[in-house]
């Protein structure tokens, strides 16, 4: 006999025991002994945070580059944009600037608050006599100095300091050493930090400086398979398992158009907020509600019940 | 419109309004049951019940990492052990939870006007997804500071960055530790108030009224 069932209606057929309780007490207990086991086995990564003071040390090279591309505003942070200054327009959706919608809401000028700020908290005479010669210049003599001693750097094939032969430079090469000076010891992670509270719990500025550096973060996430071209977003650093669930994410990194376009972030974004609303709202879609129907899955998952009418 | 409906609109005192259009909605049979229909019987349906369980157990060791703070696992090996039940809990979480949904979508679990319990399951992904990024930029380690350098670009790239900055860890750790837990759990008892009242889902043959349904 087929039974006809109305799903709205509440269920009068047969029924078997069931224990909610106790089901629920006997799940809690395996994915304990699952989690333990696993994390007595396999333990979970901790790679050491990077400072300014590790990447300094480490690096010394690239430190100096990055300082000097933040003082010639041609690092990623100086030309952003929104939220952090009115250097970049950041990606768009068609004719729409979301980035631009709230504006600068954490205000962050890079050459000043990376650089000029933390030099003049050393009470250095030399910091300081360097920092008012750069303050005391017009802005377009400010990028020359700084253009000018990047393309030196650049061509010294990893040196942290070259000679101010042809009087170029001004005074960024000082001011460079002594945020390197500076950096070493440790104490430009304090000044980014510290500059709006003493007990800090914002790494805003130090990390966006970090994240400038081209040669030492970058590389480090490389070598950790985490770069965005590595499926980084759902990678973690080692073997272990990452943020997988956002490997739909991830994957439209990896393919064209979005993996060129240079509105990337803003398309993926748009695209997975999309795909979800659509994951929410698959029971009005008529030609996704009527899979299950035509794709005959639920017949593995009711074989008992299935097998039992027949 | 059935007459229960009608009293409930009629009524003007919110607390009764409250209790008929809720706790009055149910059987304690149908909160705490102690039988199922028979068709209840499939491996697919135990993994709603270990997503919970994951919960549990991340809410649980969550729990014990706050009691120290964020640094402790960095320089204790008890607190490394329960950051690792913490990371491989979320773990068993998302596949318990995908297992779930993929289950449910073959199942067409959403007839019988029970879109809103789809919507919820979906909802509580979704929310899961920010919670557990924001447990991963407040490792304070290598791999979150990298996360929240790359992350920062999509939020900001949508104008979301404004509010939520993921190179602000303290923000980050009190959206992972007060609100989004709360959030989370929010929708997940209401998922599991909305399975409860609706029971589960009849096999799709013969169905009289098949496909989709309103709330």
């Amino acid at each position: 006999m087929v039974m006809k069932v109305d799903p709205s209606k509440k269920w009068t057929g047969p029924v078997r025991p069931y224990d909610i309780i106790k089901e629920g007490v006997i799940a809690v207990v395996v994915v304990a002994v699952l989690a333990g086991g696993l994390s007595l086995l396999f333990s979970s990564p901790d790679d050491k945070a990077v400072t300014l003071k590790s990447w300094s040390n480490n690096n010394a090279a690239d430190f100096v580059v990055t300082a000097t591309g933040e003082l010639a505003g041609t690092t990623t942070s100086a030309g952003y944009g929104a939220p952090y200054n009115h250097a970049g327009n950041g990606p768009t959706l068609g004719p729409l600037k979301l980035q631009d919608w709230v504006g600068v809401h954490i205000p962050v000028d890079p050459a000043n608050d990376f650089v000029v700020k933390p030099l003049l908290m050393l009470n250095d005479g030399n910091a300081t006599a360097a920092v008012d010669t750069w303050n005391a210049a017009t802005v377009d003599q400010q990028t020359k100095w700084a253009s000018s001693y990047a393309d030196a750097l650049g061509k010294s094939g990893g040196a942290t300091s070259v000679a101010d032969a042809k009087n170029q430079f001004g005074p960024v090469p000082g001011m460079v050493s002594s945020l390197l000076g500076m950096a070493k010891t440790g104490a430009l992670d304090g000044a980014l930090t510290t500059s709006e509270t003493p007990l800090p719990t914002d790494f805003t500025k130090p990390l966006l400086f970090l994240a400038d550096s081209e040669g030492y973060f970058a590389d480090m996430a490389s070598k950790q398979h985490l770069s965005g071209d590595q499926w980084g977003v759902m990678n973690e650093t080692g073997s272990w398992p990452g943020q997988s669930w956002l490997w739909l994410f991830s994957f439209w990194y990896q393919v064209e158009p979005f993996k060129s376009s240079g509105n990337a972030d803003t398309l993926v974004m748009t695209l997975m907020g999309l795909l979800t609303l659509s994951l929410a709202l698959f029971p009005f879609f008529p030609i996704i509600r009527k899979l299950p129907y035509k794709i005959p899955i639920h017949r593995l998952i009711w074989k008992k019940w299935y097998a039992r009418k027949l | 419109m059935s007459s229960s409906a009608q009293s409930v609109k009629k009524d003007k005192n919110w607390t009764s309004r409250l209790r008929k259009s809720t706790l009055e909605t149910m059987e304690p049979q149908d909160l705490l049951p102690d039988n199922q229909p028979a068709y209840v019987a499939s491996w697919i349906y135990v993994f709603g019940v270990l997503t919970i369980a994951s919960l549990l157990m991340l809410i649980t060791t969550g729990l014990i990492l706050t009691l120290e703070g964020p640094s402790w696992w960095h320089i204790s090996s008890v607190g490394h052990f329960f950051n690792s039940m913490h990371l491989w809990s979320v773990e068993l979480f998302f596949v318990f939870m995908v297992v779930h949904l993929w289950g449910k979508f073959w199942m067409a679990a959403w007839r019988g006007k029970r879109t809103a319990t789809w919507v919820t399951g979906v909802l509580a992904f979704g929310t899961s997804i920010i919670t557990a990024l924001t447990g991963y930029l407040i490792q304070t380690n290598f791999d979150s500071q990298w996360i929240a350098t790359q992350a920062k670009d999509g939020f900001n790239a949508m104008g979301i960055g404004a509010f939520f900055n993921t190179l602000n860890t303290g923000q980050a750790i009190l959206l992972h530790v007060a609100l989004l837990p709360l959030v989370v759990g929010v929708i997940v008892i209401w998922h599991i108030l909305l399975v409860r009242r609706k029971g589960v889902v009849p096999p799709i043959d013969n169905d009289s009224t098949i496909e989709g349904g309103a709330f």
